[in-house]
C-alpha cells in the first residue's frame, strides 16, 4: 500500500539573530510534513504492515524535501528528527507503525549516513494542533549543540481519518550553543552516539 | 533612518493534492515568507514613522524573490497573493501598516506588474499568535475561485519589540473550487478588479 497524500508542507526557518547576537551564517532548520489518509481509521486492525511500508515511502520523500528546501547536499545535513500526529479516528500505534520500523533507512539515505537514532515524538491530535519534532545530531546522538526541536502545525490537519507525518532536517545546531558536551567537530560518528 | 534588523526568516510551502475530491492534475502550491524584524518604534509613541517604509523596500524585494524561488515556479505562474503583518505587543497596529507599500509593490514588481490590489491583514499579538493572510487573484480581485487565506505564525515571534512581515503567493485556485463567479479565464485584467 502506498501513501494517499492530501497535502505536503515544507517549512524552512532561518535564525539570523538571537538575543542581540548576529548568527552568521544563519542556523537553518527544515521540516517537511505529509498529510495522508489513515487506512485503519475507524476500527481496530491487528496487522499494521501497510503503515510500515508507508513509513518507508515517506522517510525518503520527506527527507529529500527537507534537503531540497535547505538547498544543501545530503552530506551537509547535521541533525534530524521525526514525528507523527494521528487524527482522532486512529490510534497511537498507527504513528508507531509509520515512524519506527521502516522510515529511518530511506531517511538516512536522504541525509547520507545517519549513524544515530532518529529522535521522535508522537501523539493523537486534531487540526491546528502543534506537533513538536525533536532534533538530534544525525551521526552522534551525544552532540549537545544539536539537541533542539521544531514546531509544526497545519490549521486543517490531521482530520479524523488522517495522519500527519513530519521529518525535520537541519544544517546546523542551536544558534548560540554554549552548554559544553561533545561538539560536532569532535564527533566520530561511528557508533551513533559519540 | 532605522535599520532593518532581521532575527528570523521563515518560508513555508504547501502542496495540495486534493481535499476529499478528485486529485488535482497539478497540485496547488501555497506559500509564505515571513521576516521577524526589530520594531524601531516599539516602546513609545512616535509620530513620524514613515521613514521605515523606505527601509523596508529592499526586504520586500528579497522576500518576494525568496518566496518565488521556494515555490519553484516562474513569476507568471503565480495566480494569487496577499500580505500581512504582526506587531509585537510593545508596538502599535499602525506600525503594521508600514508594510503596505514596501511589501505590496515589491511583490507586484517581482510578479511583473500584477494589476490587483494585494489583500492584507494585520494585528498586534504575542509570540505564537496566528494570522490569517487573505489571498486574491493577482490581476482581478473578483475572481472567486482564488479567494483563499493562508495561516501563518511562528512559536517565538513576534517578541514585544519586534514585528513580523509576511508575503504569500499561490499557484492557482482553491483545489476543488466550484462556487461560481468570475472565472480566471474570463478576466480583462485591466482595472485590477475584473
Amino acid at each position: 500500500m502506498s501513501a494517499e497524500i492530501r497535502k505536503i508542507a515544507v517549512w524552512v526557518e532561518e535564525t539570523h539573530r538571537e538575543i542581540g547576537q548576529t548568527i552568521s551564517p544563519p542556523t537553518r532548520k527544515a521540516v517537511a510534513v505529509a498529510v495522508i489518509k489513515n487506512p485503519f481509521a475507524g476500527s481496530y486492525t491487528e496487522d499494521l504492515t501497510p503503515l510500515m511500508d508507508i513509513g518507508a515511502e515517506l522517510g525518503g520523500l520527506l527527507g529529500d524535501k527537507c534537503i531540497a528546501a535547505l538547498g544543501i547536499t545530503p552530506a551537509q545535513a547535521e541533525s534530524y528528527g521525526k514525528a507523527a500526529m494521528v487524527g482522532e479516528g486512529g490510534e497511537l500505534e498507527h504513528a508507531a507503525a509509520i515512524l519506527h520500523p521502516k522510515l529511518g533507512a530511506p531517511l538516512r539515505v536522504a541525509v547520507e549516513k545517519g549513524a544515530a537514532l532518529v529522535p521522535s515524538s508522537k501523539k493523537m491530535g486534531g487540526p491546528g494542533q502543534v506537533l513538536d519534532v525533536p532534533l538530534g545530531h544525525k551521526d552522534a546522538a551525544y552532540v549537545r549543540s544539536h539537541f533542539d526541536g521544531i514546531e509544526v502545525r497545519l490549521n486543517d490537519a490531521p482530520r479524523a481519518g488522517e495522519i500527519m507525518v513530519a521529518v525535520a532536517v537541519t544544517d546546523s545546531g542551536r544558534p548560540l550553543p554554549r552548554v559544553g558536551g561533545l561538539t560536532h567537530s569532535d564527533a566520530e560518528g561511528k557508533d551513533g552516539l559519540r | 533612518m532605522p535599520d532593518v534588523i532581521i532575527r528570523k526568516m521563515v518560508t513555508s510551502i504547501e502542496e495540495i493534492f486534493h481535499e476529499g475530491g478528485p486529485r488535482a492534475n497539478t497540485p496547488l502550491k501555497r506559500g509564505y515568507v515571513m521576516a521577524v524584524i526589530e520594531n524601531p518604534y516599539a516602546g513609545s509613541y512616535v509620530e513620524d514613522i514613515q521613514p521605515f517604509m523606505e527601509d523596508l523596500k529592499p526586504l520586500g524585494l528579497e522576500m518576494a524573490q525568496k518566496l518565488l524561488a521556494a515555490l519553484g515556479v516562474e513569476a507568471d505562474q503565480i495566480e494569487g497573493y496577499g500580505k500581512g503583518s504582526i506587531v509585537g505587543v510593545g508596538g502599535e497596529l499602525e506600525h503594521g501598516a508600514l508594510w503596505h507599500a514596501p511589501g505590496g509593490y515589491a511583490m507586484r514588481g517581482v510578479l511583473g506588474g500584477a494589476k490587483a490590489i494585494v489583500p492584507s491583514s494585520k494585528k498586534v499579538g504575542a509570540a505564537g499568535v496566528r494570522l490569517d493572510v487573505p489571498v486574491t487573484h493577482v490581476d482581478a480581485s473578483y475572481v472567486r475561485s482564488h479567494f483563499d487565506s493562508i495561516e501563518v505564525g511562528l512559536n517565538d515571534s513576534p517578541r514585544a519589540n519586534e514585528m513580523a512581515v509576511i508575503l504569500v503567493m499561490t499557484t492557482g485556485s482553491r483545489v476543488h473550487n466550484r462556487a461560481g463567479g468570475l472565472d480566471a479565464k474570463d478576466i480583462k485584467g485591466e482595472d485590477g478588479l475584473r
